[in-house]
């Protein structure tokens, strides 16, 4: 049997104790132990964003950092991203303006997006564009993407 | 228009509105419901041993050590699955001569691609079950590999399946007028070019998927799809499996991204279901990123040589080229691999008046991945090759590209007509969505802007591409040709105790928002308040029968049952109230979830209060009176093939002459998908179709080595296009409404990734050509750029 550890971490406000593979990604610990699949996997080598989540305060792959590393961290993941404010606001955008189609890459990039906001980034496109280049999207072309999130900085958008 | 006037501006006409997605917020809040995202109880896990090399034969396969791994349930191989799986051969009756072997899920005594399944292991997690695999002792011998398309029926070429006698799976050839005698005419001028499409792939954020359950207490196969056709994967399960085909259950729920990869049949995923059966308990299967690149359908990889020859005014006098495609080692099942050439063949020079055309493609196997139909199936390469020519024509005779094309595209005045290739077109704006996109990107200002730049050393160009799409196809796409594969699509659409609509239908739901397009066009034509509309698709047990979502079908077939659907239902909503309200059915509408009197009066009673009557309390209607609260329809195109789209697109790119590089710095395009029913999604799937064009043009390729090893498995390898790298995509549309429906609207999927590669790979030689440079290879990587500016190796 593969060798094994015991973790205790905040997730989304509840502490969670588990024991895990050491071999154990974080991304599938929380999709497949803790039954959050909001946050997907799409490269498994930390290119295509779509396991973007928030450890700590730190924008993180969650396919790049293992379940035991994340010990004693607070994770965010998008289920638990409040209804209002920022987060709330940002989703708001992104249903006017269409910013999803499939929704696969959406909430690594609603979390990429969140950092560039709450960091006071300014409605840059070029900016945007390359803080969000860290996220694949097939569908969308990533326009109205960069429009949400311009709506959000320019207070145009309302949770 | 055909059908009955309708009024899309009255309350509850939601048709040509920019209403959101109703699916999007829970999307948002994580809450989709992706195949992996699914458990069930006992599930084991799949992993699979897969060929190391392109060709080659199965001295032995020994799986004992893998059977004792920790945590393995079962390891099967392609040998097990031998009377468990009928084999299956990807032809169709109507591309005459095509011809490809039968294929196993895993491979049978050779393989014969580099990525073809060989062995499968079952385990309690993906991990034990990958940990399993590394411990199969696959023995081969090496065989000689097909993989070079251009060589693959040369004389020593190895031949893949020997009872063929050569790699032709299929040869088409269109020939119309006469072009020898036109091109031996006076007075014209004669271009000729080499063009190459490298391969790419969907590379879909979620990759290939699949849960299948089996119940042998009744026989029953579920299988949880992320796809676009489960009633066509419905036929094949049952098919390949000896069941009926009530048995199998096929359900999409949310599927992240297909664009034409996840609408054929894969061995793993056959192979997974065969377990299932095997074993009698549930079996996951998710690709990694590496097995999607290796193991999903490859696209394009063409090789044309094409010439065109204008007359002194410009008008093209005759077009002519020869086309290879690659294949892979087998046709894929069950479209087949041929529709692509097909297509290019169908689809080249026809926005244009060719009096003379001549076109012949061949079709090879090889030892690499199977290559089939992706988004906008053989559009890059036909717009390509003719609007390529023409710009090339174009300043070979010193004339502006826009004006070559007003002299050459067909009058808006001058259908219904053929193609030259004989394809029915009608309701096409050529000439207005050209001067439409001319107005809106500025042109005049553009050409001195370049000029100006180019003075500075900045190397600016100006690309343009008229284009057809194929949209709306009728039995006649592969129906006729014995595909198990509807042209039809059925919506029902039910009024509930409540006063809520429920509406079921077959076309499937990929993030085009064609759930939301149903909403808006039930909602309208019954008159109620698009929130208490709800829609189920992707289930063949409780949706309608039908094709799903391909060919740019859902709104335009889809949209039209719903449309029908809605209309039956509210003219049996109106007989019920009329015998209530004791008046004539004529005299009466529906309006805010009311039935109110006609032409805007006040409302009579609510939909709810008509259900409940109808449901609750019967005792109060006539004993003779039957009515029904629900109504189903469907639709298939008649009157054409296809219903073709036109657009016309235009890019601005800047080549750093130094690097290589080039950037897209402008794109415009103007589409014309007739009715728009919501403005949003439709700009949205002409942008993301653009986008994924200039991938094509520009960054993705799947590499092969000589002897058939993939080079490109990763993300970090395979290039997609990233937000910084993308320009903002200006949209506007003209609507010319299909005769062929009430609806009249036509597709919009495929336009973009049709038409954006020929706009940027005119766009490019534009700035290279006072260089004296030219390049008609995609992608344009800076190599290659730098090469075509004779700076390679500098």
């Amino acid at each position: 049997m593969p060798e094994t550890r015991d973790i205790t971490l905040t997730v989304n406000g509840e502490t969670v104790t588990a024991t895990v593979p050491v071999r154990l990604n974080l991304v599938d610990f929380l999709r497949n132990s803790l039954g959050l699949t909001g946050s997907h996997v799409g490269c498994e080598h930390g290119v295509c964003g779509a396991c973007t989540l928030d450890v700590d305060g730190a924008t993180t792959r969650g396919c790049l950092m293992l379940a035991v590393q994340a010990d004693g961290c607070t994770i965010t993941t998008v289920e638990g991203l409040p209804a209002h404010g920022m987060a709330g606001a940002l989703r708001a955008a992104f249903t006017e303006r269409n910013a999803l189609q499939c929704g696969f890459c959406t909430p690594g990039m609603l979390a990429s997006a969140l950092e560039y906001i709450g960091a006071g980034g300014a409605a840059d496109r070029t900016a945007i564009r390359e803080h969000l280049s860290g996220n694949y999207c097939r569908c969308t072309g990533y326009q109205s993407i960069v429009d949400a999130v311009c709506d959000v900085i320019e207070g145009r958008a309302r949770a | 228009m055909s059908g009955p006037k309708l009024s899309f501006d009255q309350p509850n006409r939601y048709i040509g509105q920019p209403v959101p997605r109703a699916d999007a917020q829970r999307l948002l809040m994580g809450r989709g419901r992706f195949v992996d995202d699914m458990q069930a109880p006992r599930m084991v896990h799949a992993a699979f041993l897969r060929s190391p090399v392109a060709h080659g034969r199965i001295v032995s396969l020994d799986v004992a050590a893998a059977r004792r791994m920790p945590g393995v349930v079962a390891v099967i191989t392609g040998a097990d699955l031998v009377g468990v799986v009928e084999p299956y051969v990807g032809v169709l009756s109507h591309l005459a001569g095509l011809r490809s072997a039968p294929q196993m899920p895993m491979a049978v005594g050779r393989v014969r691609w580099q990525g073809e399944p060989v062995a499968m292991v079952l385990a309690q997690s993906r991990a034990e079950a990958e940990d399993a695999v590394a411990e199969i002792h696959l023995d081969l011998e090496d065989l000689p590999a097909a993989t070079d398309m251009e060589r693959a029926l040369d004389p020593d070429a190895p031949v893949i399946h020997p009872e063929f006698g050569s790699n032709l799976a299929w040869t088409r050839t269109v020939n119309v007028g006469d072009v020898d005698a036109a091109l031996k005419g006076q007075d014209i001028t004669i271009v000729e070019r080499e063009f190459r499409f490298g391969r790419h792939t969907g590379v879909t954020l979620e990759a290939r998927a699949t849960l299948v359950e089996y119940d042998p207490a009744e026989d029953q196969l579920t299988v949880l799809y992320s796809g676009q056709a489960p009633h066509m994967m419905q036929f094949i399960f049952a098919k390949h499996f000896g069941m009926l085909e009530e048995n199998v259950r096929v359900i999409s729920q949310d599927v992240g991204g297909s664009f034409g990869i996840k609408i054929h049949t894969y061995g793993d995923e056959i192979a997974a279901a065969a377990a299932a059966r095997m074993l009698g308990r549930p079996v996951k299967f998710v690709a990694d990123r590496f097995e999607s690149f290796m193991t999903d359908i490859h696209a394009r990889d063409h090789a044309v040589r094409g010439r065109m020859a204008v007359g002194r005014a410009g008008h093209i006098v005759a077009l002519d080229f020869d086309d290879v495609t690659g294949i892979g080692p087998y046709s894929m099942y069950p479209r087949t691999s041929a529709i692509e050439a097909n297509q290019v063949l169908n689809l080249t020079g026809a926005p244009y008046v060719v009096p003379n055309y001549r076109a012949t493609s061949k079709v090879v196997f090889q030892n690499k991945t199977l290559m089939c139909q992706y988004r906008a199936v053989g559009h890059p390469i036909a717009m390509a090759i003719c609007d390529g020519l023409l710009e090339e024509a174009a300043a070979a005779i010193g004339m502006d590209p826009v004006e070559i094309r007003r002299r050459n595209l067909m009058r808006d005045d001058s259908y219904p007509r053929t193609s030259a290739s004989g394809m029915k077109l009608d309701d096409l704006s050529h000439q207005k969505a050209l001067e439409k996109l001319v107005e809106m990107m500025d042109y005049a200002r553009l050409r001195e802007n370049q000029a100006r730049l180019r003075q500075q050393g900045i190397h600016r160009g100006i690309g343009f591409v008229s284009m057809v799409e194929v949209t709306n196809p009728s039995p006649m796409f592969y129906g006729i040709g014995g595909a198990p594969i509807a042209s039809q699509d059925g919506a029902t659409v039910r009024l509930d105790a409540g006063g809520g609509v429920h509406v079921s239908s077959s076309v499937t739901e990929q993030g085009q928002g064609t759930n939301a397009i149903l909403q808006q066009i039930v909602a309208g034509v019954l008159g109620v308040d698009i929130a208490r509309v709800k829609v189920t698709t992707g289930d063949t047990r409780t949706t309608p029968y039908g094709g799903g979502t391909w060919a740019s079908r859902g709104a335009g077939i889809g949209g039209e049952a719903a449309l029908l659907a809605a209309q039956a239902l509210k003219e049996q909503v109106l007989d019920v109230a009329a015998v209530i309200l004791q008046t004539q059915a004529d005299k009466l509408d529906v309006a805010d979830g009311s039935v109110v009197d006609a032409g805007g009066g006040a409302a009579r009673m609510t939909l709810s209060d008509l259900a409940r009557t109808v449901y609750y309390r019967g005792n109060e209607l006539p004993s003779d009176m039957k009515p029904e609260l629900v109504a189903t329809r469907h639709y298939r195109v008649t009157d054409m093939p296809f219903v073709f789209t036109n657009g016309a697109m235009a890019a601005e790119v800047e080549v750093d002459v130094e690097t290589g590089f080039v950037r897209v710095v402008n794109f415009w395009a103007v589409e014309d998908c007739g009715r728009v029913i919501n403005p949003r999604l439709v700009d949205e799937q002409v942008r993301g179709g653009v986008v994924q064009g200039i991938g094509g043009a520009l960054y993705e390729e799947c590499l092969y080595s000589e002897d058939g090893q993939l080079l490109t498995t990763t993300m970090a390898d395979y290039l997609v296009p990233m937000a910084a790298e993308m320009p903002d995509i200006h949209v506007a549309h003209i609507e010319t409404p299909t005769k062929t429906s009430i609806l009249g609207a036509k597709g919009a999927g495929e336009a973009g990734t049709g038409g954006a590669p020929a706009a940027v790979m005119n766009a490019v030689n534009d700035a290279l050509r006072p260089l004296g440079a030219s390049i008609f290879q995609m992608p344009m990587t800076p190599a290659r750029v730098l090469a075509a500016l004779g700076r390679a190796g500098h």
